[in-house]
C-alpha cells in the first residue's frame, strides 16, 4: 500500500479515536452505528467478496451470536468475554454445517442465497417460540448500575461501546488485509474467478470455501454480541429479520465487494445518507418513517446498475491512492 | 528455481503414466473406448486425432475432472483414477485448458503465484518461484499487468507458466499452440523442448499443428472415435493407412 | 386434541382455497423465472403493492376487489413489461447475482415507499356481503376464500390456455426452451421476455386483489410473500406452471394444518423447512417439468 493510503487510514483512525471527546452524543451513536455496519459488512465481505458466496441470511449469525452470549449472561451469569467463545464456536459450526450441506449437494448461486434466507427465517420463527430466551416477548439484559462502567460485563456508557466497536472494526480491517495477502486470500480469489482452473492448480475449493464461510459466520456472531449488549434487549423479529441481512450487505455492495475498504466506505456513506435524509425530511416538516430505507434502496439500485464494482475502486483511482 | 522443501525433492522427478483400458460414455455416446498407452519419463508425447475424437475427454479423465466408466490411470505405480483434480495436481500432474482460463481479476504474477502455492509453503517463496517461472517463459516484463488484458499468445504462456509453477512431473497441454502465429509457435516449441530437456518434465500435447507434432514428439498417439488407431514415432504413424484414412481429405503437412 | 372429521375437512378445504391464491402468485414467479430467467426477489413486494392498490381502490372508489382484478391485472402487466424491457434487459449479460441484487433494491424501494405513503398500520378489505359462510353439507366455506379460489382457478386456466393455444404463448414457451434457437427462427425474444414478465406480474396483481380479502397487509408483508412464492416454486419446480399451483395448494394445506396442530405463528416454519429440504436435495423441485 502506498504512503498516501496509509496516511489516510491513520488520519481517519485518529479522527475516530478522539470522536467522543469533541462530538455530540448523537454523533457518537451515529458513529457507533456506522462502525457496527463497517464491522458486519467486512465479515460478510469475506464470504462474498473473497470466496464469492452470496449469503442473504447473515442475520442468522447475528441472532444466534447475540442470543448465545445474552442467554449465558442472563441465565448463568457467564460474562460476555467468556460467552463469546461459545458464540464463535456455535456460529462457526452452524455456518460450516450449512456450507457443507450446500457444497455436498451442489446448491449454488441463487439457490444458495435462498437457502441462507430460509435458514434465517426458520431461526426467526423458531426463536419466537423459544421461551427459555424470552420468545417473541424478547430478552432483556440486566442493567445493574446505570452509568457505571463494567467492561467485564459490557455494561457502561455509550462511549465504552463506541471504543469497543471501533476496536472490532479496526481488527476486522486488519484481519481482512492479512487474509487477502495470505494463501487463503489468493486461493479465494482463484476460486471466485475460475473454480475449475483453481482445482487444476491444486486448490481444494471445498476446504477453502468452508473456511471463508466459517470465518464470516463467526465474525458476525461477535456483531450479534455487541448488538445484544449495546441495546440491552433482543427480539427475534428484529435480530433475525431479513432487513438485518440486507443492511449488512448494503455497505459492502455499495462500497465495493471484495475490496478491503469497500465495506467501510459503504457503511459510512449509507449511515451519512440515511441520517441526512431523515434530518432533511424532518426539517421540511414531513415526519414520515421509511425515508432512510428508500434512500438505501435507491442507492443500492444505482450502484448495482451503474457502478457495479462499487464506490471504493473508483474513489481510490480518483485519489490516486495506489498508483 | 526457489523453494525446495527437502533435498530429495530439489530436482523434480519425472513420471511414467500408464493409461489402461479407459472407457467413457456420455448418455449413450461412447467418447472413449478401451484406450491404453504409456507415457515414458521425460518425453514429449503427442495426442492427435480429428475433432470429437475424445482427446480432451481423455485429458479430463487423467487430470481428475471426470471419472472413467472403466479402466485405470496409473502414475508411477499408483492408481490415480477417481481422485479429485486438486489431489492429482499435488501428485504431480498439471494441465492447461483448451479455452484458456486465466484468473481475470488478478495480475499475471498473482496467477502464477496460485500455481506456485501448491508446492511452496510460504507466500513469499511462492512469489519468488512465480517470478522465476515468468522470467523463464518470457512474461517477466508483464508480471504486474492485469491478466485480462493479455493477448492470446501471452495468455497461453501464462497458462503454461501457471501449470509449471505447481512443479509437475507430467504436463498435459491442450492445444497450447492453437491460434498462434508461426513465430510465436516456434517460440513456444523451443520452450516446450526446454522444459522437457532441462527439467525432465514429461509432456503430453493435444495438438492440431502438425509440424510441431512432427518436430517435438517422440511418440504420437492417434485417437479416432474414442479409440487408439495408431501409436508410434511420428515418421511411422504418417505412413499408417488407418491414420491416412481418418484424415482423409486433410493433407498432412510434414 | 381429537379433531372430528368435519373440522379436519374444513381446515383442508380452507387451506386448499387459500393455497390456490398462493399458487397463482407463485405461478407468476414461475412464468417470470421459467421464461425470462429472472429470479424476481421483489415478487412479494409486488404482491404487497397489489394488495395495497386493491385496498385503495376499495376505500376510495368502492371498487370490489373481485372486480378490481381487471384494471389491476392490466396495470401490473404494464409494470412488469416495462420493468423487463427497460430495466432488466441490460442485465442479461451480467452475472446472475447482480440481477438478483437489482431486484432486491427494487424490493427495498417498494417497501419503503409503501411505508411512507400508507404508514405502518395494517390495511384490510372487509366486504360486508361476504360475512356469511356458504354451507354445503358438513362444509362451512368462507365466501371470500371461495370467490378468491374460483378467480384464481379461472385465471390459471386462462393462462394455461394462452400458453398452449395461442401463437404468442407458444412462442414464449419456445423462448424458454431454447433462447438461441428462438432468435434464429426470428422470434423477437426481447418482446416475448417482456410479455412473459408482464404476465407474471399481472398474476401477482390478481393474486393481490384476492389476498386482501383474506388477510390484511402491512408495508413489511413483502418479504414473507417473496419467500412463500419461492418456497412454492422450488417445491413445485422452478419454471413449472402446474407445479406452482400444486405447490401452492400443498403449502396452503400444510400451513392450515400446521396452524391447527402446532401453533398459528409456527406454520411458516413448515414451509421453510420444506424449502430447505428441497433446496438441498432436489433444487429441481418435487414435481419438476419443463414448462
Amino acid at each position: 500500500m502506498k504512503r498516501r493510503a496509509i496516511l489516510l487510514v491513520i488520519g481517519v483512525f485518529g479522527l475516530l479515536l478522539t470522536l467522543p471527546l469533541w462530538a455530540s452524543p448523537y454523533t457518537v451513536s451515529l458513529a457507533t452505528l456506522f462502525l457496527f455496519f463497517a464491522y458486519a459488512g467486512q465479515a460478510w465481505n469475506i464470504m462474498m467478496g473473497f470466496a464469492g458466496l452470496l449469503s442473504l441470511g447473515h442475520a442468522l449469525y447475528l441472532g444466534v451470536g447475540a442470543y448465545t452470549v445474552a442467554a449465558l449472561y442472563d441465565h448463568f451469569s457467564i460474562g460476555p468475554w467468556l460467552g463469546l467463545w461459545v458464540a464463535l464456536a456455535l456460529c462457526g459450526l452452524l455456518a460450516a454445517a450449512m456450507a457443507a450441506l450446500a457444497f455436498r449437494y451442489r446448491v449454488a448461486g441463487v439457490y444458495f442465497a435462498l437457502l441462507t434466507i430460509a435458514c434465517a427465517e426458520f431461526a426467526r420463527i423458531g426463536f419466537d417460540h423459544f421461551t427459555w430466551v424470552g420468545g417473541s416477548g424478547g430478552l432483556f439484559l440486566k442493567v445493574v448500575e446505570p452509568g457505571r462502567m463494567d467492561l467485564l460485563n459490557l455494561r457502561g456508557p455509550p462511549a465504552m461501546f463506541y471504543y469497543l466497536i471501533l476496536l472490532l472494526a479496526g481488527a476486522a480491517l486488519l484481519l481482512s488485509a492479512l487474509l487477502l495477502r495470505s494463501r487463503a486470500g489468493y486461493y479465494w480469489q482463484a476460486i471466485r474467478e475460475s473454480e475449475e482452473a483453481a482445482a487444476a492448480l491444486g486448490v481444494n475449493s471445498f476446504r477453502w470455501k468452508m473456511l471463508a464461510v466459517m470465518i464470516s459466520g463467526a465474525m458476525t456472531a461477535l456483531a450479534g454480541m455487541f448488538s445484544a449488549f449495546y441495546y440491552s434487549n433482543l427480539f427475534p423479529e428484529q435480530l433475525f429479520h431479513i432487513s438485518r441481512s440486507i443492511e449488512i450487505i448494503l455497505g459492502p455492495i455499495i462500497g465495493g465487494v471484495g475490496t478491503l475498504f469497500g465495506p467501510i466506505i459503504g457503511a459510512a456513506l449509507l449511515t451519512a445518507l440515511g441520517d441526512g435524509a431523515t434530518e432533511f425530511v424532518a426539517a421540511v416538516g414531513w415526519d414520515v418513517p421509511g425515508v432512510k430505507q428508500l434512500v438505501y434502496g435507491i442507492v443500492l439500485f444505482a450502484i448495482v446498475a451503474f457502478l457495479p464494482e462499487g464506490i471504493w475502486p473508483a474513489l481510490a483511482r480518483k485519489l490516486k491512492l495506489f498508483q | 528455481m526457489a523453494c525446495a522443501r527437502t533435498q530429495a525433492e530439489a530436482v523434480p522427478m519425472s513420471a511414467s503414466l500408464a493409461v489402461q483400458q479407459i472407457s467413457k460414455s456420455f448418455r449413450g455416446l461412447q467418447a472413449l473406448a478401451d484406450v491404453s498407452f504409456e507415457i515414458q519419463p521425460s518425453t514429449i508425447t503427442a495426442l492427435i486425432g480429428p475433432n470429437g475424437a475424445g482427446k480432451t475427454t481423455l485429458f479430463n479423465i487423467i487430470a481428475g475432472a471426470q471419472t472413467p466408466d472403466r479402466g485405470a490411470i496409473v502414475l508411477d505405480g499408483c492408481r490415480i483414477d477417481g481422485l479429485r483434480p486438486d489431489q492429482i495436481c499435488r501428485l504431480g500432474i498439471a494441465r492447461t485448458f483448451q479455452m484458456v482460463k486465466p484468473f481475470a481479476g488478478l495480475t499475471v504474477l498473482d496467477n502464477v503465484v496460485i500455481g506456485a502455492l501448491s508446492c511452496c509453503t510460504r507466500v513469499k517463496e511462492a512469489r519468488q518461484r512465480a517470478n522465476a517461472i515468468l522470467d523463464m517463459v518470457g512474461l517477466g516484463p508483464k508480471r504486474s499487468r492485469a491478466s485480462a488484458l493479455l493477448a492470446l499468445p501471452d495468455r497461453k504462456l501464462l497458462e503454461l507458466a501457471r501449470a509449471l509453477a505447481t512443479r509437475p512431473k507430467l504436463l498435459l497441454l491442450d492445444e497450447v499452440l492453437g491460434g498462434l502465429r508461426p513465430s510465436e509457435c516456434d517460440r513456444m516449441m523451443a520452450l516446450l523442448r526446454d522444459i522437457t530437456e532441462r527439467e525432465g518434465i514429461s509432456l503430453v500435447l493435444i495438438e492440431h499443428v502438425m509440424r510441431a507434432v512432427m518436430a517435438l514428439a517422440r511418440t504420437v498417439i492417434v485417437l479416432h472415435h474414442g479409440e487408439v488407431i495408431a501409436q508410434g514415432t511420428p515418421a511411422s504413424i504418417v505412413r499408417e493407412q488407418a491414420v491416412l484414412d481418418c484424415y482423409l481429405g486433410e493433407p498432412l503437412r510434414v | 386434541m381429537p379433531f372430528d372429521f368435519s373440522t379436519l375437512l374444513n381446515v383442508l378445504i380452507s387451506g386448499l382455497m387459500t393455497g390456490l391464491v398462493y399458487g397463482l402468485m407463485a405461478l407468476g414467479l414461475s412464468v417470470i423465472f421459467g421464461v425470462a430467467r429472472v429470479v424476481n426477489f421483489a415478487h412479494g413486494e409486488m404482491m404487497a403493492l397489489a394488495m395495497y392498490a386493491a385496498a385503495l381502490l376499495f376505500s376510495r372508489f368502492r371498487v370490489n376487489p373481485l372486480l378490481a382484478v381487471v384494471p389491476l391485472g392490466a396495470a401490473f402487466f404494464c409494470f412488469g413489461y416495462g420493468l423487463q424491457r427497460l430495466v432488466l434487459r441490460p442485465f442479461v449479460i451480467r452475472p446472475q447475482h447482480s440481477q438478483f441484487l437489482l431486484l432486491l433494491a427494487l424490493a427495498v424501494v417498494i417497501t419503503s415507499t409503501l411505508l411512507m405513503v400508507f404508514g405502518p398500520d395494517a390495511r384490510a378489505v372487509n366486504l360486508d356481503g361476504l360475512l356469511e359462510p356458504v354451507v354445503i353439507g358438513e362444509l362451512l366455506l368462507d365466501q371470500a376464500k371461495l370467490y378468491a379460489a374460483v378467480v384464481a382457478c379461472a385465471v390459471a386456466a386462462a393462462l394455461f390456455a394462452f400458453f398452449r393455444l395461442t401463437y404468442t404463448g407458444t412462442a414464449i414457451r419456445a423462448c424458454a426452451d431454447n433462447w438461441l434457437g428462438a432468435q434464429i427462427v426470428g422470434l423477437d425474444v426481447d418482446r416475448l421476455y417482456a410479455i412473459a414478465f408482464g404476465i407474471g406480474a399481472s398474476c401477482v396483481g390478481v393474486a393481490g386483489c384476492m389476498m386482501i380479502l383474506l388477510v390484511d397487509v402491512t408495508p413489511g408483508s413483502g418479504p414473507a410473500y417473496t419467500l412463500l412464492a419461492f418456497v412454492i416454486v422450488i417445491v413445485g419446480g422452478l419454471g413449472s406452471m402446474s407445479g406452482a399451483l400444486v405447490g401452492g395448494v400443498l403449502i396452503g394445506i400444510s400451513e392450515a394444518f400446521g396452524g391447527l396442530f402446532i401453533a398459528p405463528s409456527a406454520k411458516s416454519m413448515i414451509s421453510f423447512a420444506l424449502m430447505i429440504i428441497v433446496l438441498i436435495f432436489r433444487p429441481r423441485g418435487l414435481i419438476a417439468e419443463k414448462s
